[in-house]
């Protein structure tokens, strides 16, 4: 049951070999045993779980079900649910039990879904091991002495681990593919806009999307299918008419043309990650593709860009966490900026008081048109770079990380060191464009390597297709780590 | 040599949407702490602001009365600084494109002593969508502040005048005027007391001819009368500190109106920086041609337009401020001239006069007026046809009033209907003329004072009721003879 496609649970539940509570109750039980080893979920709450797996079952009995309806699904706890915890990750809001559901929440209570648990992230979601965790590291199934990568770590932890069917993520630079990729699972950061941000606790908003992380392409496939959609609550989300994400995962791949950025295959890859992504584009041949190269000349700059606008947004979207209506608030101090400055320097932790003094630093008066201005332009440039190369290829690929995962502690006295974990992930971001990780073999340590795919706007049902079609010519998404 | 005083205003107008700028939340006035504080007043972890198209349509009705720019793409931006009031640590406002810039508004600035009244055109550099602020109660906490965000998220314009004025005269009628317009054209209540129209005054003094001096702003001004006050003390004072060798640093001050002193209440070293940066959670603000067009169509006349549309029609400047001072005044006015028509100078008589009176006497303004557009309208008819005198006229209004009824049925009761008839009227001359001719005589080799004898003795005998103007026609007719 627990290797089983989100397509295959659904056809178990509906044709009653398996009851949504006895689903759950599976999951939790396995939960139980293994997540005090991965503490990758920071909150459980079995009795709701139980209770949305009961009325998943009342509706699969009423013949009233959707495809997901009883399947549990984890949620990253950056995702704001009613009657949750929903801690983000911090110390800030170790208090704070949601009062309202995300858009992303009520979209999967709609379908019918089960919230199996909160799982743990990065702080904020600014990390990518998830050592930033007020509730501590979330540890890699494939091997508890490595990190699983971030922000989403616990997700993708959660995923490889089977401790649930499929989970949210949310990525800003890389937050569902780096870790998708450490982990050995697949992940999906749609086209910005595609998600709504409503009720997701804001890192930088322009950058920040949900996707979904999973075992396969298909199970990707019909996780969008309830996740994406426009939400007036959100200004940012596009208004376009619903799509089925499966619709394309069948078409073959004949006359796929395939872009390979020459800046992605320079210095810094590690060899074995190298040699994993070689085979991978020598699959897609064999499957009827045909390679491009291309050029991304701006994509250098994006690690620089990124860390001048994402901490400029975040600095002020962090300024709500003040101690003053919710979240945690200092017990002692003297007067008001004694209060603000003793919350705020025993809530958060030291990456995210570490951005905020970045992004407050760059939107200061006399250094803001040498960051933040001259940052928006050259991601426009990046931008731009992708527009070109689209003229010439379908989809882009490269590694989704230069490195497997590293073990826990090993990065974390160097901040640019761990920046740079994220050099082929971040580009994407800044221009809003769709990007998905898939597994596509091991490296050096026996650990995962990831494959990114990267598309054009709104072409997350061919990525599905592409990821999709490799995914049954090969069998590295369904390997599973073992001895846990 | 004498001091130039130079002025400049921001006033922020509150708009008068249903909701929130940014949310659905209730912008009414006086509820229960926090009753209308929803997840977005709150900044709850993840809430998102969505633009409230009223907000913006006011707006566009601001720029549009005042021959504004309308900016087509204008940009939400974030103002950071932390305040308990502040729920998101920032507010949101536009900073460098805002939806409306360099307009004008016509003053029309009173006389003063030896200075007659005169107009005056104040350039207006700009004005911005943002949204308001909640409320810190210091009282009744025991020490500690308590925060009401009932308020946070109220659309406001903020509308920022160039340092064109030169008095506190000017000053106050500038914000009259921008006062007036806004409710006027149905963006702002205009309810001072509930803070919806909130003077901010920039100060600065300079020897004719030279730069501008430094300035001192005056924060919160929620009285015309305050106004005049903290600007005449901050002059004086800025006057006094140079004179004595001093200089001017700027600050912010507030205004004391139990002292009437101002009093600095943080210097530019204090500034802060407020980090501004697009909102990236709101889209640029996009203006389409269309759009303004559709909200133009909606425009009531401007008080400035009315007013030279009313002088000329013949009545004076003063009239035509006055009455143009208050939308429902004029419309008050004009429903009135219907029912008179052709009669301005007379109803704008009466409005000013009569019916100004008794309101003031009633502590009533003209929307609570006991008696009708039409009511009025329908007595001064009767003036301007004859059937009664303006002093018979009073006597009915004052009836109508506290009474009401109808002008025609009132001047029935009261017998008041002068007689208009020629031939009536000239019967009684005759017989007065009669029974005078040794006065006819005396009269007539020039003793012209005597008219006044004739037409008391014709009144008397008409019982008061002949038309005075036909009166006097007919007598003049048979005393020449």
């Amino acid at each position: 049951m627990l290797e089983s496609s989100l397509q295959q649970l659904g056809a178990a539940l509906r044709a009653k070999k398996i009851s949504s509570v006895e689903l759950t109750q599976l999951y939790l039980d396995r939960m139980a045993r293994l997540n005090p080893r991965l503490n990758a979920y920071i909150t459980l709450n079995p009795e709701i779980s139980l209770a949305q797996a009961k009325a998943a079952d009342a509706r699969l009995a009423a013949g009233t079900a959707e495809p997901l309806t009883g399947i549990p699904v984890a949620q990253k706890d950056i995702f704001c649910a009613k009657d949750w915890l929903t801690t983000c990750g911090s110390k800030m809001l170790h208090n704070f039990v949601s009062p309202y559901d995300a858009h992303i929440i009520s979209q999967f209570n709609n379908a019918g879904a089960v919230n199996l648990g909160k799982t743990n992230m990065d702080e904020f979601a600014m990390g990518s091991s998830n050592e930033t965790s007020h509730y501590g590291p979330v540890k890699n199934p494939w091997d508890t002495q490595r990190v699983p990568g971030g922000s989403s770590g616990g997700t993708a932890s959660a995923v490889a681990a089977r401790l649930c069917a499929a989970a949210t993520g949310t990525d800003t630079g890389g937050s569902i593919r780096q870790p998708a990729a450490l982990c050995g699972i697949s992940g999906l950061k749609p086209t910005y806009g595609v998600c709504s941000r409503y009720g997701m606790i804001a890192f930088a908003s322009s950058l920040d999307q949900a996707g979904p992380m999973g075992r396969s392409a298909e199970d990707l496939a019909l996780m969008m299918n309830v996740m994406a959609g426009f939400d007036e609550r959100d200004s940012t989300s596009l208004q376009r008419d619903n799509e089925d994400y499966t619709r394309d995962l069948n078409k073959p791949l004949t006359g796929l043309r395939i872009g390979l950025p020459k800046e992605f295959f320079a210095e810094g890859m590690g060899s074995d990650v190298a040699k994993a992504i070689e085979a991978a584009i020598a699959e897609y041949k064999k499957l009827g593709a045909t390679i491009v190269d291309i050029s991304l000349p701006n994509s250098k700059l994006s690690v620089p860009v990124y860390y001048v606008l994402a901490p400029a947004e975040a600095s002020s979207n962090l300024s709500r966490f003040d101690g003053v209506r919710y979240g945690y608030r200092a017990p002692e101090y003297g007067d008001l900026a004694d209060m603000y400055e003793k919350s705020r320097a025993q809530g958060f932790g030291a990456e995210v008081k570490r951005r905020i003094m970045i992004g407050t630093y760059v939107l200061s008066h006399g250094y803001y048109d040498a960051y933040y201005i001259k940052a928006q332009k050259i991601r426009r440039l990046i931008a731009q770079d992708f527009v070109e190369a689209y003229k010439h290829c379908d989809v882009i690929m490269g590694p989704t990380s230069p490195s497997t995962a590293f073990k826990l502690g090993e990065k974390g006295d160097d901040p640019v060191q761990m920046y740079l974990s994220d050099i082929y992930t971040i580009a994407v971001n800044l221009a809003g464009l769709p990007g998905m990780s898939i597994p596509c073999g091991f490296g050096d340590n026996n650990m995962p390597v990831g494959l990114q795919i990267i598309g054009n706007y709104f072409d997350e049902a061919r990525m599905l297709n592409v990821a999709h079609q490799y995914q049954l010519a090969t069998d590295w998404h369904s390997r599973a780590p073992q001895g846990l | 040599m004498t001091w130039e005083i130079v002025i400049g205003l921001e006033v922020h107008s509150q708009l008068s949407t249903n909701t929130k700028i940014f949310s659905g939340a209730s912008t009414a006035f006086g509820a229960e702490p926090n009753t209308q504080a929803d997840a977005v007043s709150l900044a709850l972890p993840g809430v998102l602001p969505v633009l409230n198209k009223g907000a913006v349509e006011r707006a566009i009705k601001f720029g549009i009365a005042t021959g504004a720019h309308i900016a087509p793409r204008s940009v939400f931006a974030r103002k950071n600084y932390f305040y308990p009031d502040l729920p998101k640590g920032y507010q949101i406002s536009q900073f460098d494109l805002p939806v409306v810039g360099n307009g004008q508004l016509v003053i029309q600035v009173p006389a003063q002593g030896k200075q007659p009244a005169y107009e005056k055109t104040v350039r207006i550099t700009r004005a911005h969508l943002e949204e308001d602020a909640g409320k810190s109660l210091h009282e009744d906490f025991h020490g500690m502040t308590g925060i009401d965000l009932n308020r946070a998220g109220t659309p406001l314009l903020e509308i920022v005048s160039e340092p064109d004025m030169r008095s506190a005269a000017e000053a106050v009628a500038y914000a009259k005027a921008l006062h007036t317009l806004v409710q006027w054209i149905g963006i702002c209540d205009g309810n001072m007391q509930e803070g919806s129209f909130r003077c901010d005054v920039n100060v600065s003094v300079r020897k004719p001819g030279q730069p501008l001096g430094t300035r001192r702003e005056i924060k919160n001004l929620n009285s015309f009368k305050f106004m005049q006050q903290a600007i005449d003390y901050e002059v004086q004072w800025q006057i006094d500190t140079i004179e004595n060798g001093g200089t001017i640093q700027q600050a912010t001050i507030l205004f004391n109106p139990d002292t009437g002193e101002t009093r600095a209440m943080r210097s530019k070293e204090d500034a802060h920086d407020y980090r501004y940066f697009p909102d990236p959670d709101l889209l640029p603000l996009e203006i389409s041609e269309e759009w303004k067009q559709q909200i133009a169509a909606t425009l009531p006349e401007l008080p400035h337009t009315k007013q030279a549309r009313y002088q000329e029609q013949g009545l004076s400047a003063y009239d035509a401020s006055v009455l143009t001072s208050a939308r429902a005044l004029a419309d008050f006015f004009e429903a009135t001239l219907d029912e008179a028509p052709g009669q301005i100078k007379l109803c704008a008589n009466w409005l000013i006069g009569e019916v100004s009176a008794q309101l003031n006497r009633d502590g009533l303004d003209i929307a609570q007026c006991p008696i009708s557009a039409q009511q009025l309208g329908g007595l001064l008819k009767r003036i301007a046809d004859n059937t009664v005198s303006n002093s018979g006229a009073k006597e009915v209004f004052r009836t109508m009033w506290t009474e009401g009824g109808d002008a025609d049925a009132l001047i029935e009761a009261k017998g008041l209907k002068q007689v208009s008839d020629t031939g009536a009227i000239e019967k009684i001359v005759d017989e007065i003329l009669a029974a005078n001719a040794d006065k006819v005589a005396e009269y007539r080799s020039g003793k012209d004072k005597l008219f006044g004898f004739f037409v008391g003795q014709a009144m008397k005998a008409s019982q008061g009721k002949a038309n005075p103007a036909q009166l006097n026609e007919i007598l003049k007719q048979k005393l020449a003879g």
